[in-house]
């Protein structure tokens, strides 16, 4: 059965401050969907939140995955029922390789009882390795990511390889990519649109979130939103990205009377 | 025997019940009584047979020990009362327990760290008979036939009596501290090794195979030298809880690197929580010898100890690790101190602090370098992890600096578990208390890549139950 995220009437804020203002959004499994929008218009709080950061406060709303609402869950909890978020800027564990961590992460995720674990728990070494070697092949990730510390010393492309290739092991039902191609060049937004792409299947619902469209040029979504303050105000197709390419945010803010906070 | 009959000498008190729950089913023959005197000192001296010298170096540290005043600095020592400790039980005496008798919680601990069956009953003090002593055999067989010597330190006064006489107390004289002039007077076990020009040891010598003899004692006096070009890694405790019916540790560990030589110390160590572990742990190093300290430091009530390295000829380097996990109702006031005392010579500092559950941990380090010392070139980083709020950590560096062509960095953070590391973590489905474990094994993994396999891996799991029930 596909499971799907419905998010209804969300609304969100930081620090007492609203955020999000009644967002309704609906990603299916094998569905991919962009939320465009401009710098603070939510997106990153949208994000966050749905994977359970605890710094955003749920107003009101349902954010439900799979029938249930996730929104009490823990983000380990949600992660396990199968949601995934690729952050804009992760975090490094230093003294921790990427090899140790995705073994207790997958692990985890797919639990005890399949892949008949051993007695700790975890996935069998040999088994592991072989499906990490193979899906960093698949990505064309340097072999050396393994053993390094998680996202210490990581270039910017690297670091969002990284967080493609946990994608790629923990297998979401659901995956939001935060602004997966922020702080790229344009080789390294290719590598990781092309790597994302090579991952895109029936099982997998992507949320692309950005506020640049070069990153669709690679996966091309079915359906696209546009975010701004804390609303998505259109939804349509492909014709929407090639609209913000020409004409940017501006007539969109006009016709719906949003002042852009940024100015 | 008929030497001890004659002086005071207590029957253990079999009802007296052990941290723990321990007690013991069979007496042993005989205890000093509680405190130290001459006559305590004299009696220690005739069970052992030592030769003269030893009974007047004893006697001698007594003085002094009873004329330095109470430590003051540090930790917290006013609860330490030195009348109230046995300073001596001949370990062959020590007590057989039922391996019935033992704890389950402590069962379940030997089962989590992976320690194997006999190893388990050594450590919880049951049988005195471990199969580790054959292995221990062996291995001195082998180290015999490539002249080194590894015996514990009493055997060592017998067997190689003017050694051990030219070397002891050199490196750390009775009067250094309060600490060292007790363990001078009162010392028993410890190891002795001597490696001599050229050879270097292939495995790390650890005085886990040797847990038979008097080894885990309270006031072991450890004595290496590594002679002209010589190797050797010395590896002692282990990561298993040390249960200890006595409330104080006080050990005392010289080296001698001499010119080109190599050596490497190693230290887990994770005593019970009533445990005062003040100990004193110096390397001279000579001509391009290289020291190395690599210590980890849990348990305890309190820890106060700085291994330290006096780089005495050019070309010298000292190499300090010090890890330190404080918990609830321990302070580990741990560190390191270099004494640059030639020129061109060099040493590094890490020293790694954990502090969980009101616990504390202090670094206090040392870095000297002596007038006309060029060139020399010193580095310290400090890292301490603070994981709640009660929690604490505080730093004491202190450096003395006689000569203006040197190199001194000094580096020092706290950092306290980010909630953007743990949200990373836990967005990838670790719970709170696997992602802060990892976070915790992550920041000491400089020292457990250091650590041979079987102690990285037990250290590991330590941590993993040291955060056991750590987040609410």
């Amino acid at each position: 059965m596909s499971k799907d995220l419905v998010i209804k009437d969300l609304h969100i804020s930081v620090q007492g401050e609203p955020i999000i203002k009644g967002l309704n959004l609906s990603v299916k499994q094998g569905e991919i969907h962009a939320l465009m929008g401009p710098n603070g218009s939510g997106k990153s709080t949208l994000a966050n939140s749905l994977m359970g950061h605890p710094l955003y406060e749920i107003d009101s709303g349902e954010v439900i995955f799979d029938g249930a609402d996730v929104l009490d869950l823990e983000p380990n909890e949600r992660a396990k029922l199968g949601l995934f978020l690729a952050f804009q800027y992760p975090t490094t564990i230093p003294g921790v390789s990427l090899a140790n961590f995705l073994r207790l992460a997958v692990s985890a995720v797919r639990g005890k009882s399949e892949n008949g674990s051993g007695n700790d728990g975890l996935i069998p070494m040999r088994e592991f390795r072989r499906e990490l070697r193979d899906k960093m092949k698949q990505l064309g990730v340097d072999d050396s990511f393994a053993r390094r510390y998680l996202n210490d010393g990581f270039s910017g492309g690297e670091k969002k390889r990284a967080e493609i290739l946990q994608l790629a092991m923990l297998e979401p039902k659901i995956a939001i990519l935060d602004e997966t191609d922020s702080g790229l060049d344009i080789d390294a937004v290719r590598i990781v649109g092309e790597s994302v792409s090579s991952l895109i299947g029936p099982d997998l619902g992507v949320l692309i979130i950005t506020h640049y469209p070069r990153l669709l040029d690679y996966i091309r979504p079915e359906f696209v939103h546009i975010l701004l303050d804390g609303r998505i105000v259109e939804s349509g197709g492909w014709e929407l990205t090639q609209m913000l390419e020409t004409e940017g945010y501006e007539p969109i803010r006009e016709k719906h009377g949003i002042t852009d906070k940024e100015e | 025997m008929a030497t001890s009959e004659k002086n005071t000498i207590e029957e253990l008190d079999i009802s007296k019940e052990y941290q723990y729950g321990f007690h013991d089913d069979i007496t042993p023959k005989f205890k000093s009584r509680k405190g130290l005197d001459e006559s305590v000192i004299n009696e220690m001296c005739d069970i052992k047979g030592e030769p003269d010298w030893m009974r007047e170096y004893r006697l001698n540290a007594y003085q002094i020990f009873k004329q330095k005043p109470m430590t003051k600095w540090g930790g917290d020592l006013t609860q330490l009362d030195f009348d109230d400790i046995y300073y001596y039980v001949k370990a062959s005496d020590r007590s057989e327990r039922s391996w019935d008798d033992v704890p389950d919680d402590i069962k379940k601990t030997f089962d989590r760290l992976g320690i194997p069956e006999a190893e388990r009953k050594f450590l919880a003090g049951v049988g005195a008979q471990y199969d580790s002593e054959v292995v221990y055999h062996n291995i001195v067989e082998e180290l015999d036939k490539i002249g080194v010597v590894f015996l514990d330190t009493d055997t060592a006064i017998k067997e190689y009596p003017d050694l051990v006489k030219k070397y002891f107390g050199t490196i750390i004289p009775s009067a250094d501290n309060q600490f060292a002039a007790l363990n001078s007077a009162a010392w028993s076990g410890g190891s002795f090794v001597y490696v001599p020009p050229g050879v270097k040891v292939e495995y790390p010598l650890q005085a886990y195979f040797r847990i038979n003899s008097e080894n885990m004692g309270q006031f072991e006096r450890t004595l290496i030298i590594a002679d002209e070009g010589s190797q050797v890694h010395y590896v002692e405790g282990c990561t298993a809880p040390t249960y200890s019916s006595e409330s104080l540790h006080s050990a005392v560990v010289e080296i001698v690197c001499m010119k080109g030589s190599r050596v490497r110390y190693t230290t887990i160590q994770n005593w019970a929580n009533n445990v005062y572990n003040l100990v004193t742990k110096r390397a001279f190093a000579y001509e391009d010898a290289q020291m190395e300290w690599v210590d980890g430091n849990l348990g305890s009530k309190l820890t106060m100890k700085y291994p330290s390295v006096y780089m005495m000829e050019p070309g010298a380097r000292g190499d300090i690790l010090s890890i330190a996990f404080a918990s609830k109702g321990q302070h580990q006031d741990a560190g390191a101190k270099v004494y640059h005392c030639a020129p061109h010579t060099t040493s590094q500092i890490t020293s790694k602090s954990i502090s969980k559950d009101g616990g504390r941990s202090s670094y206090r380090g040392w870095v000297d370098v002596a007038k006309g010392a060029k060139g020399c070139k010193s580095h310290v980083v400090c890292d301490a992890l603070i994981l709640d709020k009660d929690s604490r950590s505080d730093t004491y560096p202190v450096i003395e600096i006689g000569e203006s062509d040197t190199n001194i960095e000094h580096e020092a953070r706290v950092s306290k578990i980010g909630e953007e590391q743990l949200f990373y973590l836990m967005s990838r489905g670790l719970s709170e208390e696997e992602a802060s474990t990892m976070i915790v094994n992550g920041f000491i993994e400089p020292l457990v890549k250091e650590l041979p396999m079987e102690y990285a891996v037990e250290m590991n799991r330590l941590i993993q139950l040291q955060m056991e029930g750590s987040v609410g």
